[in-house]
């Protein structure tokens, strides 16, 4: 237990922490305690959509940790989000009580306006936050379980899973959007008040859930890098680069694989229920098949296989989504496409892996070059 | 070397977000008008023209002299039919660009989705499109049809003109549909209709095959019955389905489809031969003949250079909205949201079609209901319309939860859905 | 003679108003058709049709249409045309041109639902004694609609005049109809009903459910048994009619899939951009139809021929185009094709939003697409038959290409071993670029007939991406049988869990059925064997 701890705990993970916590203290400070107005104030703003990018990040380092390290390309991962979004949205529905239109203590308004006289039993139990808390990890948890159990048994990989993931993201999308099912139809779950009793339009509270995300990507950054450090991330490995080999040397690939799904859509969950607080919102179109292509893409332009990358390339993405929606509003498109396009054509380890060597080691072509030519300027000074 | 890879590209991203913050603090001496339209994405279609229309809106008020002796300045983003996107880009214009006021959103859900952020920050939205009601905020000014405005005229006008007895409740499953069809049952039922002669029908977002489901109300309709269909199928479902009405030979003469959520800019997308007769309720159609009408639409079409594109009710809506706000600015004196709140109610502006719009203290219009037909060079023509103006109903009275509701912004309610005034 | 008699019949039994002026005084009647109070234009169009003059028909099928105008300086009825400037004004009699004045000088004269009912009825009585049969046939189709006892004794006469059968079967059912709402005695009534009942039909239940309840008691035993009889055939044809719905579903399903089974079942790319090129299909039938309304008019029944080629040209040489650019360095990775495409299939939504804009654009049915015909029960759409027939076509000189022509001989070659082929002499990359060039030309193909049922705007393809790769993925990767037996079974199972589910959670059930087929058989029905599928 200690090793794994501290194959956690190496010099990259370090830093990477360090940096990731400095700049949030930063930016809470600079919120909080400079005066609004003031040249080094942090608007509200920027906290909320730093807290949405680190949900985001979780997203993706779930994402990375089965396709970038077992091979398991999830077309479906947003479904998972989602779940853990809706679990969290549950709670923050129940806390508003009879603060809604409708004045009705026990139910949600939609339910009220949808003629239900009493709470469904599945919204039973949300009132509790440690309840609450437990179904975020609980339910994408067990669908991805169950998902994987029947799928991985029968050895269904490749394009094939991709496939059916995005076929479960895809019902669930329209489950969802059924008002009959008790989820508030398209519109979702809204207008939430309060998170354990904080006022979720108070800065502090933002600052909080800053903090909360923040602790959780860390959290997360740690638990990867512990299972894919671990013997238990080396036979993962072996799963990505030969599976069958893998399964002849005796190993139960099934349960390696199941094992690591579960954890990575757990993740997922968390990620979601983090989300929901800090935008306001969940609806259906969370669950859209085109949400879990972009976290996929995020992985890919960030550098797969590297658990930073993951965490670089959602930053950077949605960063350039939320500059270019503004500063482009009609083009922005040619422009994120340009870049998934650029980044797989020219960086197929990404970014991270553009920068310094892949994550499996190897230099990379950039670097590769730039030492060429400065071998080549080092021989011509000395002729 | 690994280590300060991964430094370096921390440092980027960090300097990214303090460009961010950086871009907030610049002050310009215009007025920011923030537009909040869906520029990509599914609701594209509908919500580009209305950017344009309020482009065309802010343009024209500056060729006047702007407001308040200074110029008005549009700020466009483009939230991508993307829900959460359009909380977070609604706070980035209040917040980072500054604007006093925002005209946008078209879905209910958008409108959900950033009404906190409105509250939060006291600014002000104007919505200007249909929409099911149960909802009055501080901090919207709401100038599409509330359901009183546009369905139930539309039923009564079946009734009486055509004496529809069996009626299928057709529409998308969401929010504005299923109130729509909630309220109409009700109200058909207090009519006197029997539960048989009632058939209520849900559909997904972008469903393209209608075959069943126009055979199923055939068969509905053939109960020696006179029958109609009230549709609020929502964009993007009707081309299909008016096409499949049309090509199994449903005609308006034989079972009628009164529809709320299609209009011009949605029937230029089909050949609308097959489907003369059928009918549309509105606030406004762009076949009125009236003046104001005839300027606004050549005015449209200048500026958007092309003589084919046609207007529709949520541009009117705009219209009208920008133009109370334009007047309620000049008479407050200020942008300020607080003072400009107050100088809104009971501003007026003449519709496009005649009479007078009136912002009421519930955040709602007065406005007049038009029924029209469809007819085959995709306009709707007017058969019938109300003698004066309508006032928009918050909280409808046949739901009974919101029949107890009233919405009112002066005192001494000052509140948008209680059952007591709170002074 | 006989419309004199009818004129009578109806000034008889409604002593109207407007016959207060002289009936025989057909201008001014006309005339006064332009008003605004529905109630009176009614009585003047029974008053017109009343008159028996078969000129009268001119200006009611105008009136109909929304042809009918008034100049707006004196208030004159004419038929209206429209000319290179303004309006053509036509006397709506004699069919002479009168003048041309502006377009805002003369208005139309509009009509409701109620008005085009009561016209169907006057044209149909005015028209039954034609002497074309097409018209005859037509006028007894829209009595039969709009039923009217005045009208018993014109079809009487106009049944005894009648040579054509099968006319004049449809004369006797709207003759059936009207005596219905006859005050006519039980026994005539009996008969109209059993006759009523031999038709079958929904039209015809809708007449026997609409015996009031104060008809006599052997009436409505009659009527009873009417009703049950026609219950019990339509049930029967319900089940065919499911099936049919489900076939037409599948072949939309297979239309949209056949491109992919190419770029993504035979060539292994994750192509995220297959919806693109099918809207982009869709456009260019948009802006072949464009032309054609332009240019010629005339051509516009043939506007689909041409637009099929030219869409198959445009989206396979924008798929050459993507090949060449990005895909053909990406091959071994197909994961990573899936990025690719994604970024590409952004940028083509993008350019088509800029380019055409971002509303829905119209795009015509030719009338061969047109309407239904009517199999027994059975209401078949033309524009879906033809896109079953169409889908097979396509699906059946793909298969011709792949089997039968050296480039789908190379084709299979490379897919199956390019280093082989390579070596073979065989030049593995231009043979990828036109084959990926072949899968999105069907796609661009598949796009035209989607046009013909579905919106055309920048979003069309996202609407079928996903329900293609399932298509592809249920039947089989690399086996277009398999696309096709998965295409029609997927449609199928939809539209017969249609009724019992709706429409919603009978697409979530066909979801959940794929995902646990799946896993019974991984690779899909018609499973490639062989080594090279491990890979």
């Amino acid at each position: 237990m200690r090793g794994l701890v501290f194959r956690a705990f190496d010099r990259g993970g370090m830093i990477f922490l360090g940096i990731l916590f400095g700049l949030i203290l930063l930016l809470a400070l600079s919120n909080l305690l400079m005066p609004v107005g003031h040249a080094l104030h942090a608007p509200t703003y920027l906290v909320s959509l730093i807290g949405k990018y680190l949900t985001y990040a979780l997203l993706a380092l779930s994402v990375d940790l089965i396709w970038g390290f077992c091979g398991i390309l999830s077309l479906g991962h947003g479904a998972f989000f989602a779940l853990g979004g809706y679990a969290m949205g549950m709670y923050l529905m129940r806390q508003i009580g009879d603060r809604g239109v409708y004045g009705n203590p026990e139910l949600p308004d939609f339910m009220v306006f949808l003629n239900y006289s009493e709470l469904p039993w599945y919204w039973h139990g949300f009132d509790m936050f440690w309840f609450a808390a437990i179904m975020i990890v609980f339910v994408p948890g067990l669908l991805a379980f169950i998902f994987g159990w029947f799928a991985f048994r029968s050895r269904v990989t490749g394009v094939y899973l991709s496939i059916i993931t995005q076929a479960m993201t895809y019902a669930l999308m329209l489950a969802f959007f059924r008002n009959n099912m008790g989820f508030g139809g398209n519109n979702g779950l809204t207008d939430f008040k309060d998170l354990l009793g904080f006022d979720l339009q108070n800065d502090g509270t933002r600052v909080g859930l800053l903090f909360a995300s923040a602790a959780a990507l860390g959290l997360g950054f740690l638990i990867c890098k512990a299972v894919t450090r671990s013997k238990y991330g080396k036979v993962i490995t072996a799963i990505r680069d030969a599976e069958s080999r893998t399964r002849f040397l005796g190993y139960r690939v099934d349960r390696y694989k199941l094992a690591v799904f579960t954890l990575s859509a757990c993740m997922a969950g968390v990620a979601g229920a983090l989300y929901v607080p800090q935008v306001g919102i969940i609806n259906p179109s969370e669950f859209t098949p085109a949400n879990s292509i972009e976290v996929v893409v995020w992985v890919a332009v960030g550098g797969r296989g590297t658990l930073y990358g993951a965490v670089i390339g959602a930053i950077l993405v949605n960063y350039a989504k939320t500059y270019l929606t503004g500063a482009l509003p009609e083009i922005w498109l040619f422009a994120l496409g340009g870049l998934f396009v650029f980044v797989t054509l020219f960086l197929p380890r990404g970014i991270v892996g553009a920068i310094n060597g892949s994550g499996d080691g190897g230099p990379s072509p950039i670097m590769t070059k730039i030492r060429n030519w400065r071998e080549a300027r080092a021989m011509e000074g000395r002729s | 070397m690994f280590g300060f890879g991964r430094v370096k590209a921390l440092a980027a991203v960090s300097a990214l977000a303090i460009g961010l913050t950086t871009g907030a603090a610049q002050a310009a001496d215009t007025i920011k008008v923030g537009i909040l339209h869906s520029l990509s994405g599914t609701m594209a279609i509908s919500e580009t023209t209305l950017k344009d229309v309020m482009l065309m809106l802010i343009d024209d008020q500056n060729k006047k002299g702007g407001l308040l002796g200074k110029q008005l300045e549009a700020v466009v983003v483009d939230p991508a039919s993307n829900w959460p996107l359009f909380a977070e880009k609604a706070r980035e214009l209040i917040e980072v660009n500054g604007t006093s006021v925002v005209f946008g959103c078209w879905t209910s859900v958008s409108r959900k989705s950033v009404l906190p952020v409105f509250e939060e920050l006291n600014s002000m939205l104007f919505y200007p499109v249909q929409y099911e009601g149960e909802e009055s905020s501080r901090n919207v000014f709401y100038t599409g049809a509330a359901p009183n405005q546009q369905a139930i005229p539309a039923v009564d006008y079946l009734m009486k003109t055509e004496s529809v007895e069996r009626w299928v409740l057709a529409g998308t499953d969401y929010v504005y549909p299923r109130t729509t069809n909630k309220i109409l049952e009700s109200y058909l039922k207090a009519k006197g209709v029997p539960a048989e002669d009632i058939m209520i029908n849900y559909t997904p977002f972008g469903h393209s095959d209608w075959q069943t489901i126009v055979a199923d109300i055939k068969k509905f309709g053939s109960a020696g019955k006179k029958t109609a269909v009230v549709s609020t199928i929502n964009g993007d479902a009707n081309v299909p389905f008016y096409k499949e009405l049309g090509n199994q030979g449903i005609k308006a003469e034989d079972i009628p489809v009164v529809a709320f959520s299609v209009g011009e800019e949605e029937l230029a997308g089909i050949d609308t031969g097959p489907l003369v007769g059928h009918l549309a309720a509105w606030n406004y159609f762009m076949s009125i003949d009236t003046p104001e009408n005839d300027a606004f639409i050549s005015k449209w079409h200048a500026f958007i250079g092309n003589e084919d594109r046609v207007t529709n009710d949520p541009m009117e809506a705009h219209y009208i909205g920008f133009k109370m706000w334009v007047q309620a600015v000049q008479q407050a004196g200020t942008t300020d949201v607080d003072a400009v709140r107050q100088a809104m109610y009971g501003q007026t502006v003449p519709n496009l079609t005649g009479g007078i719009a009136v912002m009421n203290t519930n955040h709602h219009l007065s406005k007049p209901v038009v029924i029209g037909e469809i007819q085959d060079d995709g306009q709707i023509q007017t058969v019938w319309s109300t003698d004066g103006v309508v006032v928009g109903d918050a909280w409808s009275d046949f739901i009974p939860e919101s029949a107890k509701l009233t919405a009112d912004w002066t005192y001494p309610w000052v509140c948008g859905g209680c059952e007591k005034p709170t002074y | 003679m006989i419309a004199r008699l009818l004129a009578l019949m109806i000034a008889l039994c409604c002593g109207l108003p407007a016959l207060a002026a002289d009936p025989d005084d057909l201008p001014g009647l006309i005339d006064q058709l332009h008003t605004r109070d529905y109630a009176a234009m009614e009585q003047t169009v029974n008053a017109i049709a009343a008159t028996g003059d078969p000129l009268a028909v001119a200006p009611l099928q105008a009136l109909s249409d929304g042809d009918l105008y008034y100049r707006k300086s004196d208030d004159k009825v004419f038929i209206a045309r429209k000319a290179e400037s303004g309006t053509d004004l036509i006397d709506p009699l004699t069919g002479e041109f009168v003048e041309n004045v502006g377009r805002r000088d003369a208005r139309k004269i509009g009509i409701n639902n109620n008005m085009r009912r009561a016209l169907r009825g006057a044209l149909g009585s005015l028209t039954l004694l034609s002497p074309d049969p097409s018209v005859r046939a037509a006028a007894a189709q829209s009595l039969f609609k709009s039923p009217d006892p005045n009208a018993v004794e014109a079809l009487g006469q106009a049944i005894a005049a009648e040579k054509d059968a099968a006319i004049r079967t449809a004369m006797e059912e709207a003759q059936a109809a009207s005596i219905l709402l006859s005050d006519l005695d039980d026994a005539t009534k009996i008969a109209a009903i059993e006759s009523l009942a031999d038709r079958g039909g929904r039209d015809a239940m809708s007449l026997l459910k609409g015996i009031p309840d104060t008809a006599s008691d052997p009436v409505k035993a009659a009527a009873a048994d009417g009703i049950a009889s026609i219950e019990a055939a339509l049930a029967l044809w319900s089940t065919a009619q499911n099936i049919y719905y489900g076939i037409s579903l599948g072949s939309v399903l297979l239309m949209a899939a056949i491109g992919l089974a190419i770029t993504f079942g035979v060539m292994g790319v994750i192509n995220m951009a297959h919806g693109e090129m099918v809207m982009l299909g869709a456009y260019t039938t948009y802006v072949v139809q464009e032309i054609i309304r332009n240019n010629a008019p005339g051509m516009f029944e043939f506007s689909l021929a041409i637009a099929v080629p030219l869409a198959f040209l445009v989206s396979g040489s924008v798929g050459v185009l993507i090949e060449r650019t990005v895909i053909r360095y990406l091959y071994g990775r197909a994961l990573e094709t899936l990025l690719a495409t994604w970024g590409v299939s952004l940028i083509i939504q993008q350019l088509v939003r800029s380019i055409f804009g971002p509303t829905n654009k119209e795009v015509g049915n030719p009338d061969f697409m047109s309407g239904a015909v009517q199999l027994g029960e059975m209401t078949l759409t033309y524009n879906r038959i033809w896109i079953i027939v169409f889908a097979l076509v396509v699906l059946a000189m793909l298969m011709l290409v792949l089997k039968r022509t050296p480039l789908g001989l190379q084709m299979r070659a490379v897919t199956q071993n390019r280093r082989m082929a390579g070596a073979m002499g065989i030049r593995t990359d231009r043979v990828d670029a036109l084959t990926f060039g072949l899968g999105s030309g069907i796609a661009g193909m598949a796009g035209v007939a989607l046009s013909q049922i579905d919106n055309v705007s920048p979003n069309l393809g996202q609407s079928y991406i996903i329900d293609s790769f399932m298509v592809v993925v249920f039947g089989g990767v690399g086996n277009l049988w398999g696309t096709l037996v998965g295409a029609l079974s997927l449609g199928i199972a939809n539209k017969f869990l249609e009724p019992y589910a709706g429409a919603v959670l009978a697409k979530i059930l066909v979801l959940v059925a794929i995902i646990l087929f799946i896993q019974k058989r991984p690779r899909g029905l018609f499973a490639l064997k062989g080594r090279a599928v491990e890979s």
